[in-house]
Protein backbone atom coordinates (compact mmCIF):
# COMPACT_ATOMS: atom_id res chain seq x y z
CA UNK A 1 0.00 0.00 0.00
CA UNK A 2 1.68 3.42 -0.82
CA UNK A 3 2.27 6.09 1.66
CA UNK A 4 0.69 9.56 3.08
CA UNK A 5 2.51 12.79 2.77
CA UNK A 6 2.07 15.92 4.59
CA UNK A 7 2.71 18.73 2.48
CA UNK A 8 1.96 21.55 4.09
CA UNK A 9 1.43 21.98 8.38
CA UNK A 10 1.31 25.30 10.38
CA UNK A 11 -0.32 26.78 13.32
CA UNK A 12 -1.35 29.81 14.80
CA UNK A 13 0.21 31.16 17.65
CA UNK A 14 -1.27 29.60 20.83
CA UNK A 15 -3.12 32.91 23.10
CA UNK A 16 -6.62 33.58 24.25
CA UNK A 17 -8.95 34.91 21.57
CA UNK A 18 -12.32 35.51 23.36
CA UNK A 19 -13.17 37.89 20.88
CA UNK A 20 -13.27 35.68 17.77
CA UNK A 21 -15.17 32.63 17.00
CA UNK A 22 -14.09 29.13 16.66
CA UNK A 23 -14.31 28.90 12.73
CA UNK A 24 -12.80 31.83 12.63
CA UNK A 25 -9.61 30.72 15.09
CA UNK A 26 -9.38 27.17 12.64
CA UNK A 27 -9.46 28.95 9.24
CA UNK A 28 -7.00 30.95 10.18
CA UNK A 29 -4.09 27.70 10.40
CA UNK A 30 -6.14 26.28 7.68
CA UNK A 31 -5.32 29.07 4.82
CA UNK A 32 -1.37 28.91 6.57
CA UNK A 33 -1.23 25.21 6.14
CA UNK A 34 -2.72 25.61 2.68
CA UNK A 35 0.10 28.17 1.98
CA UNK A 36 2.75 26.37 3.18
CA UNK A 37 1.46 23.28 0.47
CA UNK A 38 1.33 25.83 -2.05
CA UNK A 39 -1.88 24.56 -2.96
CA UNK A 40 -5.50 26.00 -2.24
CA UNK A 41 -9.05 24.88 -0.81
CA UNK A 42 -10.46 24.18 -4.19
CA UNK A 43 -7.86 21.49 -4.32
CA UNK A 44 -9.22 19.53 -1.44
CA UNK A 45 -11.36 16.90 -1.94
CA UNK A 46 -12.15 16.50 1.77
CA UNK A 47 -11.98 18.16 5.20
CA UNK A 48 -11.10 16.16 8.76
CA UNK A 49 -12.08 18.76 11.56
CA UNK A 50 -11.07 18.55 15.15
CA UNK A 51 -12.93 20.28 17.85
CA UNK A 52 -14.12 19.30 21.02
CA UNK A 53 -16.29 21.80 22.77
CA UNK A 54 -18.67 22.77 20.07
CA UNK A 55 -19.12 18.76 18.83
CA UNK A 56 -22.05 19.11 17.45
CA UNK A 57 -22.08 22.54 16.09
CA UNK A 58 -20.50 21.90 12.50
CA UNK A 59 -17.09 23.32 12.96
CA UNK A 60 -15.49 21.96 10.01
CA UNK A 61 -18.33 23.32 7.18
CA UNK A 62 -18.54 26.68 9.40
CA UNK A 63 -14.59 26.68 8.63
CA UNK A 64 -15.19 26.43 4.87
CA UNK A 65 -17.71 28.89 5.20
CA UNK A 66 -14.73 30.96 6.40
CA UNK A 67 -12.42 29.98 3.55
CA UNK A 68 -14.18 28.59 0.50
CA UNK A 69 -17.58 26.31 0.27
CA UNK A 70 -16.38 23.92 -2.18
CA UNK A 71 -19.16 21.66 -1.21
CA UNK A 72 -16.98 18.86 -0.68
CA UNK A 73 -16.79 16.17 2.40
CA UNK A 74 -16.44 17.31 5.89
CA UNK A 75 -15.97 14.99 8.96
CA UNK A 76 -16.08 16.81 12.45
CA UNK A 77 -14.56 14.74 15.29
CA UNK A 78 -14.35 14.80 18.72
CA UNK A 79 -11.94 12.69 20.88
CA UNK A 80 -11.01 14.42 24.27
CA UNK A 81 -7.65 15.51 23.81
CA UNK A 82 -6.86 13.35 20.97
CA UNK A 83 -9.28 15.17 19.39
CA UNK A 84 -6.97 16.39 16.24
CA UNK A 85 -5.16 13.49 16.25
CA UNK A 86 -7.98 11.81 15.48
CA UNK A 87 -8.96 13.81 12.67
CA UNK A 88 -5.86 13.83 11.51
CA UNK A 89 -5.72 9.70 11.37
CA UNK A 90 -9.32 9.98 9.37
CA UNK A 91 -7.80 12.33 6.95
CA UNK A 92 -4.69 9.58 6.65
CA UNK A 93 -7.20 7.01 6.23
CA UNK A 94 -9.28 7.99 3.85
CA UNK A 95 -6.09 8.78 1.53
CA UNK A 96 -4.93 5.05 2.59
CA UNK A 97 -7.89 4.17 1.53
CA UNK A 98 -7.38 5.31 -2.00
CA UNK A 99 -10.65 7.40 -1.29
CA UNK A 100 -8.87 10.87 -1.76
CA UNK A 101 -5.21 12.59 -3.25
CA UNK A 102 -5.52 15.56 -1.37
CA UNK A 103 -6.99 16.43 2.35
CA UNK A 104 -7.00 19.16 4.69
CA UNK A 105 -7.12 17.94 8.05
CA UNK A 106 -7.95 20.60 11.05
CA UNK A 107 -7.87 21.14 15.05
CA UNK A 108 -9.64 23.95 16.83
CA UNK A 109 -10.02 24.71 20.17
CA UNK A 110 -11.31 27.78 22.25
CA UNK A 111 -10.56 27.42 26.10
CA UNK A 112 -12.66 28.89 29.10
CA UNK A 113 -10.16 29.43 32.06
CA UNK A 114 -10.09 26.98 34.98
CA UNK A 115 -10.36 23.75 35.99
CA UNK A 116 -11.42 20.90 33.73
CA UNK A 117 -12.86 17.41 35.31
CA UNK A 118 -14.98 17.13 38.15
CA UNK A 119 -18.55 16.10 38.51
CA UNK A 120 -21.30 18.23 38.33
CA UNK A 121 -24.63 17.78 40.64
CA UNK A 122 -25.64 14.83 38.52
CA UNK A 123 -28.58 13.28 40.44
CA UNK A 124 -28.38 14.04 43.91
CA UNK A 125 -25.52 16.39 45.40
CA UNK A 126 -22.23 16.71 43.74
CA UNK A 127 -19.51 14.56 44.40
CA UNK A 128 -16.86 16.99 44.00
CA UNK A 129 -14.57 16.92 47.28
CA UNK A 130 -16.49 14.66 48.90
CA UNK A 131 -15.26 11.20 46.91
CA UNK A 132 -12.30 12.03 46.09
CA UNK A 133 -11.43 14.23 42.83
CA UNK A 134 -12.66 14.59 39.14
CA UNK A 135 -10.19 17.63 38.24
CA UNK A 136 -8.04 16.98 35.61
CA UNK A 137 -5.07 17.87 38.29
CA UNK A 138 -5.72 15.13 40.37
CA UNK A 139 -6.82 12.70 38.48
CA UNK A 140 -3.15 13.27 36.52
CA UNK A 141 -1.41 13.17 39.86
CA UNK A 142 -3.08 10.15 41.31
CA UNK A 143 -1.40 8.60 37.99
CA UNK A 144 1.66 10.24 38.95
CA UNK A 145 1.63 9.28 42.74
CA UNK A 146 1.01 5.80 40.93
CA UNK A 147 4.49 5.93 39.59
CA UNK A 148 5.93 7.50 42.68
CA UNK A 149 4.73 4.32 44.85
CA UNK A 150 6.79 1.90 42.33
CA UNK A 151 9.82 3.71 41.83
CA UNK A 152 10.14 6.24 43.90
CA UNK A 153 9.92 9.35 41.96
CA UNK A 154 10.11 12.70 43.49
CA UNK A 155 8.30 15.71 43.37
CA UNK A 156 11.04 17.33 42.06
CA UNK A 157 11.81 15.35 39.50
CA UNK A 158 7.85 15.78 38.22
CA UNK A 159 8.92 19.40 38.92
CA UNK A 160 12.28 19.37 36.41
CA UNK A 161 9.56 18.48 33.74
CA UNK A 162 8.09 21.27 33.95
CA UNK A 163 11.55 23.73 34.05
CA UNK A 164 12.53 21.84 30.56
CA UNK A 165 9.64 22.50 29.07
CA UNK A 166 9.21 25.96 29.88
CA UNK A 167 12.65 26.37 28.93
CA UNK A 168 12.48 24.83 25.80
CA UNK A 169 9.21 27.36 24.82
CA UNK A 170 11.87 30.00 25.19
CA UNK A 171 12.65 29.35 21.97
CA UNK A 172 9.18 28.35 20.40
CA UNK A 173 7.38 31.89 18.92
CA UNK A 174 4.34 30.04 18.45
CA UNK A 175 4.26 29.29 22.06
CA UNK A 176 1.69 30.75 24.53
CA UNK A 177 4.67 31.34 26.85
CA UNK A 178 7.87 31.71 26.54
CA UNK A 179 9.69 32.48 30.06
CA UNK A 180 11.99 30.20 32.27
CA UNK A 181 10.73 29.11 35.13
CA UNK A 182 13.53 27.90 37.63
CA UNK A 183 13.18 24.81 39.82
CA UNK A 184 12.46 27.00 42.94
CA UNK A 185 9.41 29.18 41.17
CA UNK A 186 7.85 25.78 40.09
CA UNK A 187 8.21 24.12 42.99
CA UNK A 188 6.88 26.75 44.59
CA UNK A 189 4.05 28.06 42.62
CA UNK A 190 0.51 27.31 43.91
CA UNK A 191 -0.36 23.89 44.81
CA UNK A 192 -3.35 22.37 42.78
CA UNK A 193 -3.08 18.99 43.42
CA UNK A 194 0.02 17.43 44.72
CA UNK A 195 2.36 16.58 43.26
CA UNK A 196 1.49 19.14 40.73
CA UNK A 197 1.97 22.93 41.00
CA UNK A 198 0.09 25.97 39.32
CA UNK A 199 3.03 25.76 36.60
CA UNK A 200 3.32 22.08 36.46
CA UNK A 201 -0.40 22.59 34.76
CA UNK A 202 -1.01 22.80 30.89
CA UNK A 203 -2.24 26.21 30.00
CA UNK A 204 -5.56 26.62 28.40
CA UNK A 205 -5.48 28.98 25.49
CA UNK A 206 -7.37 29.59 21.85
CA UNK A 207 -5.54 27.91 19.54
CA UNK A 208 -5.87 25.80 15.77
CA UNK A 209 -3.02 23.78 13.95
CA UNK A 210 -3.63 22.03 10.50
CA UNK A 211 -2.37 19.88 7.99
CA UNK A 212 -2.53 19.19 4.11
CA UNK A 213 -1.96 15.34 3.41
CA UNK A 214 -1.66 13.86 0.07
CA UNK A 215 -1.31 10.73 -1.42
CA UNK A 216 2.21 9.06 -2.93
CA UNK A 217 1.37 9.70 -6.30
CA UNK A 218 -0.30 13.54 -5.75
CA UNK A 219 2.78 14.08 -3.56
CA UNK A 220 5.48 12.29 -6.39
CA UNK A 221 3.61 14.80 -8.66
CA UNK A 222 3.97 17.84 -6.64
CA UNK A 223 7.45 17.41 -5.71
CA UNK A 224 8.54 15.90 -2.52
CA UNK A 225 10.43 18.85 -1.74
CA UNK A 226 9.72 20.09 2.24
CA UNK A 227 7.07 16.55 2.17
CA UNK A 228 7.19 14.66 5.70
CA UNK A 229 5.91 10.84 5.40
CA UNK A 230 3.50 9.54 7.65
CA UNK A 231 5.17 5.99 8.55
CA UNK A 232 2.72 5.40 10.99
CA UNK A 233 -0.87 6.31 12.59
CA UNK A 234 -2.27 4.60 15.28
CA UNK A 235 -5.02 4.82 17.75
CA UNK A 236 -6.16 2.93 20.88
CA UNK A 237 -9.06 3.25 23.24
CA UNK A 238 -7.87 1.39 26.69
CA UNK A 239 -7.69 -2.03 27.39
CA UNK A 240 -9.87 -3.35 30.86
CA UNK A 241 -7.60 -2.84 34.07
CA UNK A 242 -8.38 -3.70 37.33
CA UNK A 243 -8.85 0.31 38.40
CA UNK A 244 -9.87 1.85 35.43
CA UNK A 245 -13.04 2.81 36.81
CA UNK A 246 -11.94 5.14 39.52
CA UNK A 247 -8.52 5.71 37.63
CA UNK A 248 -8.73 6.46 34.37
CA UNK A 249 -5.72 4.47 32.73
CA UNK A 250 -3.20 6.50 30.41
CA UNK A 251 -0.65 3.56 30.54
CA UNK A 252 -2.23 0.57 28.85
CA UNK A 253 -3.59 2.43 25.64
CA UNK A 254 -0.09 4.44 24.91
CA UNK A 255 1.78 1.08 25.21
CA UNK A 256 -0.48 -0.87 23.26
CA UNK A 257 -0.44 2.47 20.61
CA UNK A 258 3.18 2.79 21.13
CA UNK A 259 3.88 -1.25 20.25
CA UNK A 260 1.71 -0.75 17.69
CA UNK A 261 3.06 2.22 15.85
CA UNK A 262 7.01 0.99 16.07
CA UNK A 263 5.73 -2.29 14.50
CA UNK A 264 4.05 -0.09 11.64
CA UNK A 265 6.79 2.39 10.98
CA UNK A 266 9.20 -0.85 11.47
CA UNK A 267 11.26 1.55 13.32
CA UNK A 268 12.32 1.09 17.32
CA UNK A 269 12.30 3.83 20.41
CA UNK A 270 16.37 4.63 19.64
CA UNK A 271 15.68 5.54 15.78
CA UNK A 272 13.24 7.98 16.92
CA UNK A 273 15.11 11.82 16.66
CA UNK A 274 12.38 13.82 18.66
CA UNK A 275 9.48 13.30 20.46
CA UNK A 276 6.22 15.14 21.08
CA UNK A 277 3.85 13.65 23.93
CA UNK A 278 1.22 15.09 26.23
CA UNK A 279 2.75 16.88 28.99
CA UNK A 280 -0.71 18.01 30.19
CA UNK A 281 0.58 17.47 33.65
CA UNK A 282 4.35 17.65 34.50
CA UNK A 283 3.31 14.01 36.19
CA UNK A 284 1.89 12.78 32.35
CA UNK A 285 5.31 13.03 30.93
CA UNK A 286 7.17 11.39 33.63
CA UNK A 287 4.59 7.84 32.69
CA UNK A 288 5.31 8.47 29.23
CA UNK A 289 8.88 8.55 28.80
CA UNK A 290 8.53 4.79 30.08
CA UNK A 291 5.10 3.74 27.90
CA UNK A 292 6.79 5.39 25.14
CA UNK A 293 9.77 3.15 25.07
CA UNK A 294 12.09 5.84 25.34
CA UNK A 295 13.50 4.32 28.48
CA UNK A 296 13.04 1.06 30.98
CA UNK A 297 10.36 0.56 33.40
CA UNK A 298 11.32 2.88 36.53
CA UNK A 299 14.24 4.71 34.67
CA UNK A 300 11.44 8.03 33.95
CA UNK A 301 13.36 10.30 36.77
CA UNK A 302 16.89 9.14 35.79
CA UNK A 303 15.90 10.38 32.51
CA UNK A 304 14.57 13.39 33.46
CA UNK A 305 17.57 13.80 36.30
CA UNK A 306 20.42 13.41 33.40
CA UNK A 307 18.77 15.89 30.68
CA UNK A 308 17.93 13.19 28.24
CA UNK A 309 14.91 14.41 27.24
CA UNK A 310 16.24 18.30 27.09
CA UNK A 311 16.94 19.96 23.84
CA UNK A 312 20.55 18.75 22.98
CA UNK A 313 20.06 15.48 24.93
CA UNK A 314 19.72 11.61 23.58
CA UNK A 315 15.89 11.67 23.01
CA UNK A 316 14.63 15.62 23.47
CA UNK A 317 10.68 15.65 24.41
CA UNK A 318 8.41 19.05 23.76
CA UNK A 319 11.08 21.05 22.47
CA UNK A 320 7.57 23.39 21.25
CA UNK A 321 7.24 24.11 24.93
CA UNK A 322 4.46 21.06 25.77
CA UNK A 323 1.17 21.59 26.53
CA UNK A 324 3.03 22.91 30.06
CA UNK A 325 4.15 26.18 27.88
CA UNK A 326 3.01 26.06 24.43
CA UNK A 327 -0.49 25.46 25.73
CA UNK A 328 -2.92 23.02 24.78
CA UNK A 329 -6.17 23.65 22.86
CA UNK A 330 -7.56 20.44 23.09
CA UNK A 331 -8.63 20.03 19.42
CA UNK A 332 -5.43 21.75 18.24
CA UNK A 333 -3.38 19.79 20.63
CA UNK A 334 -3.15 16.72 18.26
CA UNK A 335 -2.57 18.47 14.94
CA UNK A 336 -0.06 21.22 16.36
CA UNK A 337 2.10 18.57 17.82
CA UNK A 338 2.31 17.29 13.99
CA UNK A 339 3.31 20.35 13.21
CA UNK A 340 6.39 21.03 15.50
CA UNK A 341 7.65 17.26 14.56
CA UNK A 342 7.48 18.35 10.72
CA UNK A 343 9.08 21.70 11.29
CA UNK A 344 11.80 19.92 12.73
CA UNK A 345 11.95 17.40 10.11
CA UNK A 346 11.93 19.93 7.67
CA UNK A 347 14.86 21.44 9.23
CA UNK A 348 13.15 24.67 9.99
CA UNK A 349 12.40 24.92 13.62
CA UNK A 350 15.33 27.86 14.51
CA UNK A 351 16.86 28.07 17.63
CA UNK A 352 15.11 24.62 18.89
CA UNK A 353 16.29 22.70 15.74
CA UNK A 354 17.04 19.21 16.63
CA UNK A 355 19.99 18.77 14.22
CA UNK A 356 19.91 16.17 12.02
CA UNK A 357 16.25 14.85 12.85
CA UNK A 358 15.24 12.55 10.46
CA UNK A 359 12.34 10.34 12.40
CA UNK A 360 9.26 11.92 14.93
CA UNK A 361 7.11 10.56 17.25
CA UNK A 362 4.09 12.11 18.14
CA UNK A 363 1.09 11.39 21.03
CA UNK A 364 -1.40 12.65 22.66
CA UNK A 365 -4.02 10.98 25.44
CA UNK A 366 -7.53 11.83 25.39
CA UNK A 367 -8.88 10.85 28.52
CA UNK A 368 -11.44 8.01 28.65
CA UNK A 369 -9.38 6.96 26.93
CA UNK A 370 -7.97 7.40 23.45
CA UNK A 371 -4.40 7.38 22.34
CA UNK A 372 -3.07 8.72 18.60
CA UNK A 373 0.80 8.13 17.92
CA UNK A 374 2.11 9.12 14.72
CA UNK A 375 5.17 8.40 13.33
CA UNK A 376 6.84 11.45 10.68
CA UNK A 377 9.86 10.58 8.71
CA UNK A 378 11.80 13.22 6.74
CA UNK A 379 10.67 12.47 2.50
CA UNK A 380 13.61 13.36 1.06
CA UNK B 1 -40.44 8.82 49.04
CA UNK B 2 -43.08 11.86 49.97
CA UNK B 3 -44.35 13.57 46.96
CA UNK B 4 -42.28 16.71 47.39
CA UNK B 5 -38.92 14.61 47.17
CA UNK B 6 -37.93 14.22 50.55
CA UNK B 7 -37.01 11.55 52.24
CA UNK B 8 -37.76 9.87 55.65
CA UNK B 9 -34.05 9.77 56.01
CA UNK B 10 -30.28 10.23 54.42
CA UNK B 11 -30.06 8.78 51.46
CA UNK B 12 -26.85 7.23 50.34
CA UNK B 13 -24.50 9.35 48.01
CA UNK B 14 -24.21 6.65 45.42
CA UNK B 15 -26.30 3.67 44.51
CA UNK B 16 -23.28 1.68 45.18
CA UNK B 17 -23.60 2.29 48.51
CA UNK B 18 -26.22 0.38 50.61
CA UNK B 19 -28.35 1.29 53.26
CA UNK B 20 -29.92 -1.47 54.76
CA UNK B 21 -32.73 -0.87 57.70
CA UNK B 22 -31.35 -1.86 60.96
CA UNK B 23 -28.13 -3.01 59.74
CA UNK B 24 -24.64 -1.20 58.85
CA UNK B 25 -24.14 0.62 55.51
CA UNK B 26 -22.15 -1.01 53.15
CA UNK B 27 -20.59 -0.84 49.43
CA UNK B 28 -21.57 -3.27 47.20
CA UNK B 29 -19.62 -4.68 44.30
CA UNK B 30 -20.97 -6.68 41.37
CA UNK B 31 -18.90 -9.56 40.05
CA UNK B 32 -18.62 -11.53 36.50
CA UNK B 33 -19.33 -15.53 37.67
CA UNK B 34 -16.98 -16.51 34.84
CA UNK B 35 -13.96 -14.76 35.45
CA UNK B 36 -14.59 -13.49 38.89
CA UNK B 37 -13.86 -9.58 38.48
CA UNK B 38 -15.44 -7.13 40.31
CA UNK B 39 -16.86 -3.85 39.15
CA UNK B 40 -18.56 -1.36 41.43
CA UNK B 41 -22.06 0.26 40.13
CA UNK B 42 -24.32 -2.49 38.59
CA UNK B 43 -24.06 -4.00 34.90
CA UNK B 44 -25.09 -6.49 32.87
CA UNK B 45 -21.49 -7.39 30.48
CA UNK B 46 -18.33 -7.93 31.81
CA UNK B 47 -16.21 -5.38 30.57
CA UNK B 48 -12.95 -7.97 31.16
CA UNK B 49 -14.26 -10.96 29.38
CA UNK B 50 -17.53 -10.28 27.63
CA UNK B 51 -19.98 -12.47 29.88
CA UNK B 52 -23.41 -11.68 29.68
CA UNK B 53 -25.82 -12.19 32.43
CA UNK B 54 -23.25 -13.52 34.99
CA UNK B 55 -22.95 -10.51 37.27
CA UNK B 56 -24.05 -10.70 41.08
CA UNK B 57 -24.27 -8.28 43.44
CA UNK B 58 -21.30 -8.41 46.48
CA UNK B 59 -20.54 -6.86 49.94
CA UNK B 60 -17.03 -5.02 49.69
CA UNK B 61 -15.03 -5.63 52.52
CA UNK B 62 -14.49 -2.41 54.63
CA UNK B 63 -11.15 -2.65 54.97
CA UNK B 64 -8.03 -2.31 52.20
CA UNK B 65 -4.85 -0.49 51.38
CA UNK B 66 -4.12 2.93 49.52
CA UNK B 67 -3.25 2.73 46.36
CA UNK B 68 -2.40 6.18 45.13
CA UNK B 69 -3.79 9.59 46.23
CA UNK B 70 -2.95 13.14 45.62
CA UNK B 71 -4.22 16.01 47.94
CA UNK B 72 -6.30 18.69 46.38
CA UNK B 73 -5.55 22.36 47.20
CA UNK B 74 -7.84 23.94 44.39
CA UNK B 75 -11.45 22.75 43.40
CA UNK B 76 -14.36 24.52 42.57
CA UNK B 77 -16.38 27.18 44.47
CA UNK B 78 -17.89 26.40 47.71
CA UNK B 79 -15.61 22.92 48.04
CA UNK B 80 -13.42 23.02 51.01
CA UNK B 81 -9.85 22.19 50.06
CA UNK B 82 -7.25 20.91 51.12
CA UNK B 83 -8.14 17.00 51.06
CA UNK B 84 -7.09 13.81 50.09
CA UNK B 85 -8.52 12.22 46.71
CA UNK B 86 -7.76 8.77 47.28
CA UNK B 87 -8.04 5.67 45.42
CA UNK B 88 -8.06 2.23 47.54
CA UNK B 89 -7.87 -1.08 46.64
CA UNK B 90 -10.33 -3.12 49.23
CA UNK B 91 -9.55 -6.52 50.56
CA UNK B 92 -11.27 -9.35 48.66
CA UNK B 93 -11.38 -7.20 45.17
CA UNK B 94 -12.61 -3.83 43.90
CA UNK B 95 -11.17 -0.48 44.03
CA UNK B 96 -12.89 2.71 45.21
CA UNK B 97 -11.96 6.48 44.92
CA UNK B 98 -13.10 8.67 48.05
CA UNK B 99 -11.75 11.21 50.44
CA UNK B 100 -9.02 9.99 53.32
CA UNK B 101 -9.97 11.61 56.72
CA UNK B 102 -8.56 11.98 60.08
CA UNK B 103 -4.90 12.30 58.45
CA UNK B 104 -2.87 14.77 57.89
CA UNK B 105 -2.72 16.49 54.28
CA UNK B 106 1.02 16.25 54.52
CA UNK B 107 2.79 13.70 51.90
CA UNK B 108 5.08 12.86 54.49
CA UNK B 109 2.34 11.20 56.43
CA UNK B 110 0.61 9.42 54.01
CA UNK B 111 2.31 6.37 52.98
CA UNK B 112 1.28 4.19 49.78
CA UNK B 113 0.13 0.61 51.11
CA UNK B 114 -1.18 1.59 54.37
CA UNK B 115 -4.21 0.33 55.67
CA UNK B 116 -7.65 2.01 55.71
CA UNK B 117 -10.65 1.14 56.79
CA UNK B 118 -14.09 2.63 55.07
CA UNK B 119 -16.39 4.55 57.31
CA UNK B 120 -20.03 5.93 56.84
CA UNK B 121 -20.86 9.65 57.80
CA UNK B 122 -22.95 12.74 56.72
CA UNK B 123 -22.17 13.92 53.52
CA UNK B 124 -19.93 17.19 54.41
CA UNK B 125 -23.49 18.53 55.46
CA UNK B 126 -24.26 18.90 51.25
CA UNK B 127 -28.05 18.75 50.43
CA UNK B 128 -30.03 17.80 47.36
CA UNK B 129 -32.90 20.67 46.29
CA UNK B 130 -35.38 18.98 47.84
CA UNK B 131 -33.49 19.16 51.28
CA UNK B 132 -32.39 15.54 51.76
CA UNK B 133 -28.95 14.86 53.58
CA UNK B 134 -27.09 12.29 52.61
CA UNK B 135 -24.75 9.50 54.13
CA UNK B 136 -21.20 9.17 52.10
CA UNK B 137 -18.61 7.03 52.03
CA UNK B 138 -15.06 7.93 53.25
CA UNK B 139 -11.74 6.40 54.52
CA UNK B 140 -9.53 6.60 57.51
CA UNK B 141 -6.60 5.29 59.02
CA UNK B 142 -7.23 1.82 60.50
CA UNK B 143 -8.01 2.16 63.90
CA UNK B 144 -7.43 6.08 63.88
Amino acid sequence: MSDVYILGTDMIRFGRFPDRTVPQIGAESALLALDDAGLTIQDMQALYCGNLFQANAMVGQRILQEIGQTGVAVVNTSNACATGATAFREAWMAIKAGVYDLVLAVGVEQMGKGLIGGTGAGKGIPKEGLLGSGTMPAVFAEAGMEHASKYGTTFEQFAKISVKNHHHSTLNPKAMYQKETPLEDVMNAEMIAYPNTKLMCSVNVDGSAAAVLASEKKAKELGLGRAVRVRASMLTSDPWQERDLVMPDVNSCTRNAAKAAYEMAGVGPKDVNLVELHDCFATAEMLHYENLGLCGDGEAGMMIDEGHTALGGKIPVNVSGGLLSKGHPLGATGIANIYEVSTHLRGEAGKRQVEGAKIGLTHVIGLGSACAIHVLEKAN
Amino acid sequence: MAENGKAAGPLPVVPYLKLPEGGQPYLEGHKCGACGTIFIGARATCSKCGARDKMSATKLADKGNLYTFSIVYRSFPGIDVPYVSAIVDLENGGTVKGNLINIEPDPAKIKFGMPVEVVYQDALGRKDKDGNSYISYFFQPQGA
